[in-house]
């Protein structure tokens, strides 16, 4: 009897070493594929001796992200918590309600292996790295149905250029060239597209990165807004609310193309089309192939017990792990943050994404770049330029003027 | 029933024993703590919180560094601001006068000794039961133009038939109605109805032996003595309009057009949240906050006007 | 409606009693309630046809045309089913959490209304006036603006995160509009009955509790309505002020309903629609019936 007390009492201490800690993780990831995504996420961290406690909350960022910030601040904190990686989090981290992952960082060589590089300065602050970055995206693609054009008998573009020249006899058959949703992040989304696109790397980095606004105001991005202008006119029958909505629109061949992320693929999948014959994916809209790498990342509030924080960085030394980033990516459609994995079982359009990531043609997101205050007014300007008959020249230098504010 | 405040101070007068200040209305006085705390902690409290946080450069979290009038100079050089002032006023005076009066008219049919009083009812308000996310959901899906109304009449063969309210900036401010009237009318026709039946049936004999018309009794005796739910019905209603947020969510996005149903409450939860500009929310919201005073004001001086008040 | 003045002695609905079924007052009378309510019901049509056809056939279009083949797939989804992140049981993980923090916070929230009402009807002191106008000016004051504001005060007070935080913010949110509700109804009580009771020498809690409690069911049935709908409706207070332990049930229709990315499921977020706004439905349907009684019974005069 007490022998076998003992045995039991030695059994569990040698099974786990440490006790399994449960974690609560708050994301917005909800839909079917985000949620088998964060799946593969919760098996692994359970399957490692600890407890992932599921906080989903629907409704993207803009819902999600209030809700995070009052548990932050209210003294209530989750155990690990998804942003979009860049300054959401900036202030947070400053204000010392975040934990510190330098050692973990170091650990596992964070430094070497996360490529491409921008994704770690992104999760550093005063040289310490407050998060885990998890996956990238790129909203640099435009999507279009390969019936539509075979129908008419043209051949299907290859670029965003060939895409306009087509648009009058897409018209003329009675289709909208260009789906886009009403709400405003589409609109900024597709002008992010169509500056790389059209503006070209160079002028792209003058003004994203170095910040200069003479490039800005300039020649290079008149054409962007110019280009946009004609884009609208092509999306002015285009009449719904939701990016999916807009996507399906392309999938019934009632729109010939659209500008959208990466997970639009998603969505095609789910329809049976298949990428190549049924629909063509372009990114950075076939003119420049550069993508921006935007993406998600955890961060994880201070909880003063040792015992969590043990497991907070055993969860944060987890989500950039191989084995995990495989499995995710591969469920979430996104694109992995470190370059010596295989992702062989990855369709078309996320081969041509890997592909473009391995060359280095990629650059850094706007939120990396511009502040949530820039990025929001932008927005604002851009659903009001697209959806309406703002000037070009008009719309230009407000532009100007919002991007001038964030300086 | 004269008018709340003259029944109200008539009534002081019961409190007829001399005590201590103090502990006159002792009872009351200590009943009235939660509706104080409230007033005052909260709603008073808050109020100022969101003032002087809205002279600060706050971003993310709440911190006092002064930028003086900076946040109301940006807020009133925004475009979107300045039209989602327009719409809500729009919006607010046809919401106001359309769900007044189809409440009160629809609360007179159903006084008409009908049958089946029990499912008309249950029929207006149902809908009260569903959140106004709900609401856009169902609305925007049923003036669809492809799908909704529009495409079903086409079918049946009247090709022009066009009803698309809400791709139309023009339009989109009826759409939203129409869907927030649908949400919003059941209610108030119970107040009313409730208000109507609280009426003695005094008066109405006494309007029928002077031989005054049914339309006349109701507009001239009825509506002047149903005052007090008068009042409750517009501050539920406005209060519910100056709140307008996630219908238009729902329903628009603030779109089309970018602008064309943008409101208030949107712009203030956007740039608190989405754009992690607090300063700038405050600054949107103590706007919001003095216009409702503006008309606050005016309206608590004549219901409690210094006259009467001791 | 010429002849609608006609009054008996009885209370009630006011109009006459109709004499015959097909009179022209009946036809336009019942033709215009009959065309409202096809307004009111076109909606609830459009959801429950909706809720009962496969995704393949809602994608075909006709919002209005009955499902060809009935399935009730999307209801048994949405109630068991759905996943919330990795938590796939539908609303039904939510429903008893609703319940609970319903249950308290109508009951705190009429109780301290109905006596602020009465205070300030039958019992004013210096000043309450005052705080009356201050609580109908937070009835205008959108609920996002506090949100951070109440964050700090119940972390001060230790209650950030637990059940009766949320029950007090619902309590103090509910408090303006149903004051105004409890103050303008008590003020139609005759003041010659609290004068009788003050005579007989009965005190503040004896009066509330004897004469006014006993007359104003109608009242408590429409402010029971209002803020059962708005407890059982919230998310964003619900999703702040707690933690997942009590997410409402409205979090699950958030994220069945909101779902950003990924394929919209309309029958399944119909389905999930009606079966939340259910509870208030029932209460509405119930209480619609004592609402009516409570006033039958001739307890109002003006």
């Amino acid at each position: 009897m007490k022998l076998s007390k003992m045995t039991a009492l030695l059994a569990m201490s040698v099974a786990m070493p440490a006790m399994a800690t449960e974690l609560e993780v708050t994301h917005w990831w909800t839909s079917g594929g985000e949620a088998a995504a964060v799946a593969e996420l919760a098996k692994a961290f359970d399957a490692s001796g600890d407890k992932w406690v599921d906080g989903a909350i629907a409704g993207g960022g803009g819902v999600a992200r209030p809700i995070m910030i009052s548990r932050i601040t209210g003294g209530d904190p989750m155990g690990a918590t998804q942003f979009n990686h860049g300054q959401q989090a900036l202030e947070l981290v400053e204000a010392g309600l975040m934990l510190d992952l330098t050692d973990v960082a170091e650990a596992n060589n964070w430094k070497e292996i996360i490529y491409p590089p921008s994704l770690l300065d992104a999760c550093t602050v005063d040289g310490k790295i407050y998060c885990a970055p998890v996956n990238i995206h790129s909203p640099e693609w435009l999507w279009l149905n390969n019936k539509v054009y075979t129908d008419l008998g043209l051949p299907v573009p290859t670029n965003w250029n060939e895409f306009v020249a087509t648009a009058p006899q897409v018209e003329a058959a009675g289709k909208i060239p260009l789906a886009l949703g009403n709400q405003p992040w589409q609109s900024n989304l597709a002008f992010g597209a169509m500056q790389i696109a059209v503006a070209g790397l160079d002028a792209w980095k003058a003004v994203n990165i170095d910040k200069n606004m003479d490039v800005a105001a300039g020649p290079e991005y008149a054409k962007v807004f110019q280009a946009a202008a004609d884009a609208r006119k092509l999306a002015a029958k285009s009449t719904v609310q939701d990016w999916n909505q807009a996507t399906n629109l392309v999938i019934t061949g009632e729109a010939a193309g659209q500008i959208m992320g990466d997970w639009a693929q998603g969505e095609f999948q789910v329809a049976g089309k298949v990428a190549g014959t049924d629909y063509t994916c372009l990114p950075g809209l076939g003119l420049n192939e550069y993508i921006s790498t935007g993406g998600d990342a955890f961060y994880f509030p201070k909880l003063n017990d040792p015992e969590k924080e043990a497991a907070q960085k055993r969860l944060a030394a987890l989500l950039v792990s191989p084995e995990v980033q495989v499995a995710f990516n591969l469920k979430k459609g996104s694109l992995p943050i470190r370059g010596d994995i295989d992702l062989s079982a990855a369709n078309d359009c996320m081969k041509k994404g890997l592909k473009i990531l391995a060359g280095g043609n990629i650059v850094p997101s706007g939120d990396m770049n511009w502040s949530p205050d820039v990025q929001k007014q932008a927005e604002d300007l851009m659903v009001e330029f697209w959806k309406s008959d703002m000037a070009p020249e008009v719309a230009h230098q407000k532009w100007v003027e919002i991007l001038k504010s964030g300086l | 029933m004269a008018s709340t405040t003259e029944a109200a101070t008539g009534r002081q007068g019961a409190e007829a024993r001399p005590r201590a200040r103090w502990t006159r209305n002792i009872s009351a006085k200590i009943a009235a703590i939660p509706m104080i705390a409230t007033a005052l902690v909260v709603f008073v409290g808050g109020t100022i919180w969101t003032v002087v946080y809205s002279f600060t450069d706050s971003k993310l979290l709440p911190r006092l560094r002064w930028v003086g009038f900076d946040q109301y100079e940006r807020l009133w050089s925004q475009n979107r601001w300045l039209i989602s002032i327009e719409n809500l006023m729009f919006y607010g005076v046809m919401s106001l006068v359309f769900t007044v009066t189809m409440g009160f008219i629809l609360a007179v049919l159903m006084d008409q000794k009908i049958r089946f009083e029990d499912t008309f009812r249950t029929i207006m308000l149902y809908p009260f039961a569903l959140s106004f996310i709900v609401t856009g959901l169902v609305w925007q899906w049923i003036l669809n133009p492809q799908f909704g109304i529009q495409g079903v009449v086409r079918d049946m063969g009247w090709t022009s038939f066009s009803f698309d309210p809400l791709n139309n900036p023009q339009t989109v401010l009826y759409g939203l109605l129409i869907a927030g009237l649908w949400q919003g009318t059941g209610f108030v026709m119970c107040l009313m109805l409730a208000g109507l039946r609280g009426i003695d049936e005094d008066i109405w004999k006494a309007a029928r032996v002077d031989g005054i018309p049914t339309w006349k009794t109701y507009v001239m005796v009825i509506i002047p003595m149903m005052r007090p739910v008068f009042i409750t019905t517009l501050v539920i209603v406005a209060s519910g309009i100056i709140r307008l947020y996630d219908l238009v969510v729902a329903m628009t996005s603030g779109g089309p057009g970018g602008n064309a149903s943008q409101v208030p409450a949107m712009y203030v939860y956007d740039y608190m949240f989405q754009a992690q500009n607090l300063g700038q929310g405050f600054a949107a919201s103590t706007m919001m906050l003095l216009s409702v005073l503006i008309v606050l004001i005016p309206w608590a001086y004549l219901e409690f006007g210094g006259k009467k008040h001791g | 409606m010429a002849d609608l003045s006609m009054s008996s002695a009885m209370t009630g609905p006011r109009g006459a009693r109709p004499k015959r079924a097909l009179s022209p007052r009946n036809i336009m009378l019942y033709g215009i309630l009959i065309v409202v309510c096809l307004y009111y019901l076109l909606p609830l049509y459009v959801m429950v046809m909706t809720s009962l056809k496969g995704m393949p056939e809602v994608r075909l279009g006709n919002i209005f045309a009955p499902p060809v083949e009935i399935t009730f797939q999307p209801w048994v989804k949405a109630w068991s089913e759905a996943c919330t992140g990795l938590n796939c049981d539908g609303l039904s993980r939510g429903f008893w959490n609703s319940v609970i923090i319903t249950v308290p916070s109508v009951i705190l929230s009429i109780a301290i209304a109905s006596v602020n009402g009465y205070a300030l009807i039958n019992w004013k002191f210096k000043g309450s006036d005052i705080f009356f106008t201050i609580l109908i000016f937070g009835s205008f004051i959108p609920y996002q603006i506090m949100l951070y504001p109440i964050v700090i005060l119940l972390r001060e007070m230790g209650l950030y995160g637990s059940l009766w935080g949320l029950v007090l913010v619902h309590s103090v949110f509910g408090m303006p509009i149903l004051t105004l509700l409890f103050r303008n109804y008590f003020s139609s009580i005759p003041e010659e009955l609290f004068k009788a009771a003050r005579v007989d020498g009965a005190g503040f809690w004896g009066i509330y509790f004897r004469i006014m409690l006993p007359m104003s069911l109608p009242i408590f049935v429409v402010a029971l309505i209002l803020q059962v709908t708005g407890i059982w409706n919230d998310f964003l207070f619900g999703v702040v002020y707690t933690k997942p332990a009590y997410y409402p049930m409205t979090v699950q229709l958030n994220n069945i309903v909101n779902s950003v990315q990924g394929v919209k499921e309309y029958n399944v977020n119909m389905a999930a629609t009606l079966l939340t706004g259910l509870v208030p439905l029932v209460v509405y349907f119930v209480s619609g019936k004592l609402f009516v009684r409570g006033i039958a019974a001739g307890a109002v005069k003006g």
